[in-house]
């Protein structure tokens, strides 16, 4: 894996691939900027969170690179493929901030979704290691695979809705505040779950949150972008040990990190 | 101390559970005994003051002639059960479809739209007798009536049902790459159906008006025709009787839509 040569025309090895490159990127609401001019390269493999003040188009960044906006101009790949073909190859995965199950199917039906979509049009769904039980599983949401989405707790969704993104075995994962909405007990308890699911998976993910300490809990580097219009303002690397465990919270490293990070949010 | 607090808490459970008891009998009990109430109130002012039957029947004469009167009130009964269930499911049905149409194309939604807003605000009571002009006596005009009393709630519930989809279930769909019938029989569909039931609950009451009213207008047969029929000839017990029948129609056909509901929307 340590050779990058190839030959011209042959594919190249995913992981050699960054998980996305922006290049000059600009996203436009009509006439007001959301992101302007970003060059950004995210490695694959790599656990990365976005911080930055609000309007600063961390959601829309997520958007850009999911296809589900397109650029004004520059030019924005996933795994060196253009965003409608990694998304038609469903390379990526997204969570969302509200868990956006279906109210009527149970936790298992939502999670086998992915399988049904494309299903009759013979597109060809890549599907991970785990069925959809064993992803539940994964979530602990073991026993619970009938019930219903108003049947569970805000914390559970959010797991069912990454089961289900987990499912067809993404190479990036974008994840849009998924746990703004929690109480803080629930939200360390999922945190510390998908780090074991990144370590455990190997897939890259893009976190979005306003949580100074998530994002440096989470992130081996955290992404800033700062505000009117959205701009790279720095990628800070966080070097702290792993696996990562709740009491790196307490140690001065930790600290300094999301000091330095909260001087920042507050220049941006 | 642990034995003292299970003690404690078997004793509030129980207490909860008499409450909720308790709650539930005072809930059907309260109705049932506020109407029984105002029966016998109107039993003992008819007889008490000497009413007229033609103008006020006692309770229990009314009660009398609905016994007498059964299989006649039967032999009705069924011409307006069927031509209010065909309008129901006409009216619907036209209502789902064109409902359909709309969220698949907003041009369709402003071409048609303000003539649905038109027809539904003609009162039934004027367009009855068109509709019977045009279709003649039989029960096709009564169905049409129905259908037509059916159609407007449902529309406008069923176009809000099926754009009750949230933003974030759409995007959910771009991601998974799901073409537009994929999103309409997995999330639009469903997401509509508690808006619909909304609406089959009314119409299944309005459907019973409309049949009645396409009766009055011109009809030998069915709950219309005899309500007609029993006014003309002061027969008073036997219209109260006739408009009892109608009533619990109504209330079958809502409780056989409200058991549906029950069954399929479960979230």
């Amino acid at each position: 894996m340590e050779s990058k040569e190839t030959l011209v025309g042959q594919p190249v090895a995913t992981r050699d691939l960054p998980a996305a490159k922006l290049s000059g990127a600009t996203v436009r609401f009509g006439t007001y900027t959301a992101i302007e001019h970003l060059d950004l390269e995210i490695e694959a493999g790599a656990f990365y969170t976005i911080l930055g003040p609000s309007g600063c188009g961390k959601s829309t960044l997520l958007r850009l690179v999911s296809d589900l906006i397109p650029a004004a101009s520059g030019e924005v790949c996933v795994f060196g493929k253009s965003t409608e073909e990694a998304r038609l190859a469903r390379e990526f995965a997204f969570v969302f901030q509200d868990a956006a199950l279906l109210p009527w199917r149970t936790a298992l039906e939502n999670v086998e979704l992915p399988l049904e979509i494309g299903r009759k049009r013979n597109v060809r769904i890549p599907v991970g290691p785990r069925n959809p039980r064993e992803l539940l599983e994964l979530v602990g949401l073991k026993g619970r695979e009938n019930a219903l989405p108003h049947e569970l707790s805000g914390g559970m969704r959010q797991r069912v809705a990454i089961a289900r993104a987990l499912l067809c075995q993404p190479k990036l994962l974008l994840m849009d505040e998924p746990f703004g909405a929690l109480d803080e007990m629930t939200r360390d308890r999922l945190n510390l779950q998908l780090l074991e699911i990144w370590r455990e998976t190997g897939t890259t993910i893009l976190f979005v949150t306003h949580s100074i300490s998530e994002a440096v809990f989470l992130g081996q580097k955290v992404i800033m972008l700062s505000a009117n219009p959205g701009r790279l303002r720095e990628v800070v690397d966080i070097e702290l040990p792993e696996p990562r465990e709740m009491k790196l919270r307490d140690t001065s490293d930790f600290t300094r990190h999301c000091a330095y990070l909260r001087e920042l949010l507050e220049t941006c | 101390m642990a034995v003292v607090e299970t003690v404690l808490t078997t004793d509030l459970l129980i207490q909860a559970r008499n409450t909720a008891r308790r709650q539930k009998v005072t809930s059907v009990i309260v109705p049932i005994a506020t109407a029984a109430a105002l029966v016998a109130l109107w039993q003992v002012g008819v007889k008490g003051f000497g009413v007229p039957t033609y103008i006020a029947p006692a309770p229990s004469d009314v009660a009398a002639t609905f016994v007498d009167k059964f299989p006649l009130l039967m032999q009705n009964f069924w011409p307006t059960f069927f031509e209010s269930v065909a309008g129901f499911v006409v009216g619907n049905l036209a209502a789902i479809l064109i409902a359909v149409a709309f969220v698949h194309s907003r041009n369709v939604e402003r071409a048609f739209f303000p003539i649905a807003v038109f027809v539904n605000t003609i009162p039934i009571l004027a367009i009855a007798p068109i509709l019977v002009l045009i279709f003649g006596p039989g029960m096709t005009a009564k169905v049409v009536i129905a259908a037509l009393i059916c159609f407007f709630p449902t529309l406008v519930n069923m176009v809000r049902g099926l754009q009750a989809v949230s933003p974030q279930t759409l995007e959910l769909a771009r991601i998974l790459s799901a073409s537009k019938s994929e999103v309409f029989w997995k999330m639009r569909l469903p997401s509509s159906l508690p808006f619909l039931f909304s609406a089959l609950k009314i119409s299944a009451t309005t459907c019973v008006i409309g049949a009645i009213v396409g009766e009055w207008v011109g009809a030998d047969r069915g709950l219309g025709a005899l309500i007609i029929d029993a006014t003309f000839n002061f027969n008073s017990p036997l219209l109260y009787a006739t408009v009892l029948m109608s009533s619990g129609l109504s209330v079958l056909l809502f409780a056989l839509v409200s058991l549906t509901e029950r069954r399929i929307v479960r979230w």
